[in-house]
C-alpha cells in the first residue's frame, strides 16, 4: 500500500499549500506589468535581503553570500575550469562556414561585446530572441546544422561571447510593444509558478531562499543569475548553457522539462535578464 | 470441539475470495487504467505541467504488462493517474496564484 499512501500524501500536500496560499491571498488577481517597477523592487529585494553583498557582486551568486565559497572561487579563477571552452569557443566563433561566412557576419560589431543586449524581443518575428537561438539561425542560416542548446560546442561560443562582453551593463530593452510586455509578462508567469511534484517554483529557491543549502549546493540569488552564463559546473562536470541551466532546475522539481529555446523559456530568459539590468556581465561563470 | 457457524462462514468466505478469478487484475483493467492515466497526462501536457514522476508511473506500468503482470500495471497505472491529477490540479491553482509570490 505504498503508492496510494504516496499519492494521498501528494494530494493532500497540495490541498494543504492551496488553502493556505488561499488564505492569505492579499495581491490582486490581476496586476498591471510595470517592468520598470518589477526591477526596482527584485533589486531592493535582495539588496536589503543581503546588506553585506555589493550590488554588482549578486552576478557572483553563491560567491557573494559566502566567505569560504568565494575564497575558493578566487583561487579557482587563477586556472578558471571554462578556460578551454573559452579557447574553443574562440576557435568556433572565428572558423568560416562552408560558405565562407563566419559567426561575425550576423552579429551586430562582429559578434564582439554585444551579449549584454540578448535576449532582444524582435518586433518583426513578435518574439523573444535569446543569443543561443541567434547563434543557431546564423548557422542555419549558412547552411550549416543547428547546433544542441545544451551541449559543449553552445556553451563555448556563448563563453565567447560573453567574455567579450565581461563587465558592461545587462541592458535589455522592452520596446513600446504589447506583444514585448506580454512576453515580459509571461517570463515572470513563469519563474513564479509553481511545478514539478516538489511543487518549486524559479522563486521559491532563487527569491525565497539564496545563500541557503539544498543538499550540498548553495543557492543563488535570482538577481544578476544569468549574467555569468555560460558556467561551468563542477555538479555537471562540464559548461552547460542557459537552456542546460532551466532544464536542469525543472528535472530537479520533478518537472518534465520543457523543450530548449521554448517560448516560455526565451521569455522567462527575458524577463530574468531585465531585472538585471545595470549588473555586469560575468560570463562565463564557474559553480560548485 | 465443534466448530461454530460464524468461523464456517468466515472460513468459506476466505476460500472464496481466495479462488475468485475476478479479483486478479486482467489486461482488460490495465488498458482501462493505462487509458484513464495517459488522458490524465495528456490534459497535465497541455497545460505545460506534467511531472517526471507520472512519466515514470506510466513507463513502469507499461513495462509490466509488457511482463504480463497485470497486477503491478494496473498499481502503476493508478498511480500515475492520481500523480497526473495532481499535477492539474496544480497548474489550475497556479494559474492565478503565482501572483501572491511576486515582489513588491
Amino acid at each position: 500500500m505504498r503508492a496510494p499512501s504516496f499519492i494521498s500524501f501528494t494530494a493532500a500536500a497540495l490541498a494543504l499549500a492551496a488553502i493556505t496560499m488561499a488564505a492569505t491571498r492579499a495581491a490582486p488577481a490581476a496586476e498591471r506589468t510595470d517592468p520598470a517597477a518589477d526591477a526596482k523592487a527584485f533589486r531592493d529585494y535582495f539588496v536589503k535581503k543581503f546588506p553585506k553583498a555589493e550590488l554588482d557582486d549578486f552576478v557572483n551568486g553563491p560567491y557573494s553570500m559566502n566567505k569560504d565559497m568565494r575564497k575558493q572561487w578566487e583561487e579557482m579563477e587563477q586556472f578558471p575550469p571554462y578556460e578551454f571552452a573559452l579557447d574553443a569557443g574562440k576557435e568556433m566563433f572565428a572558423k568560416p562556414f562552408k560558405n565562407g561566412k563566419t559567426y561575425a557576419d550576423c552579429f551586430e560589431n562582429g559578434g564582439i561585446g554585444i551579449r549584454q543586449n540578448y535576449p532582444y524581443f524582435d518586433e518583426k518575428e513578435g518574439k523573444v530572441i535569446t543569443l543561443e537561438l541567434a547563434l543557431n539561425r546564423c548557422r542555419e542560416d549558412n547552411g550549416e546544422a543547428p547546433l544542441s542548446y545544451t551541449k559543449d560546442e553552445m556553451a563555448s561560443l556563448t563563453a565567447y561571447m560573453a567574455y567579450t562582453s565581461r563587465g558592461k551593463p545587462m541592458d535589455i530593452k522592452i520596446p513600446d510593444d504589447p506583444r514585448a510586455l506580454a512576453a515580459y509578462e509571461n517570463g515572470k508567469r513563469y519563474f513564479y509558478t509553481r511545478r514539478g511534484q516538489l511543487n518549486f517554483s524559479c522563486a521559491s529557491c532563487h527569491v525565497q531562499s539564496p545563500g541557503e543549502h539544498l543538499r550540498a549546493e548553495t543557492l543563488a540569488p535570482a538577481l544578476g543569475i544569468l549574467n555569468a552564463m555560460p558556467i561551468y559546473r563542477s555538479q555537471w562536470g562540464g559548461m552547460g548553457t542557459i537552456s542546460r541551466r532551466f532544464i536542469s532546475c525543472n528535472s530537479q522539481t520533478r518537472a518534465v522539462p520543457l523543450e530548449p529555446q521554448s517560448e516560455e523559456y526565451r521569455d522567462l530568459e527575458y524577463f530574468l535578464s531585465y531585472v538585471s539590468n545595470g549588473l555586469p556581465i560575468a560570463g562565463p561563470g564557474s559553480r560548485p | 470441539m465443534k466448530r461454530k457457524p460464524i468461523t464456517r462462514i468466515v472460513l468459506a468466505a476466505s476460500l472464496l475470495i481466495a479462488a475468485a478469478p475476478a479479483l486478479a487484475a486482467s489486461e482488460a483493467d490495465f488498458k482501462a487504467a493505462f487509458t484513464a492515466a495517459e488522458a490524465a497526462e495528456q490534459q497535465a501536457g497541455t497545460l505545460r505541467d506534467r511531472w517526471t514522476t507520472t512519466e515514470a508511473a506510466l513507463k513502469a506500468a507499461k513495462q509490466a504488462a509488457d511482463k504480463g503482470d497485470f497486477e503491478a500495471a494496473v498499481a502503476s497505472a493508478k498511480k500515475a493517474e492520481a500523480l497526473a491529477k495532481a499535477s492539474i490540479f496544480q497548474a489550475t491553482s497556479e494559474k492565478d496564484r503565482w501572483r501572491d509570490a511576486v515582489i513588491h
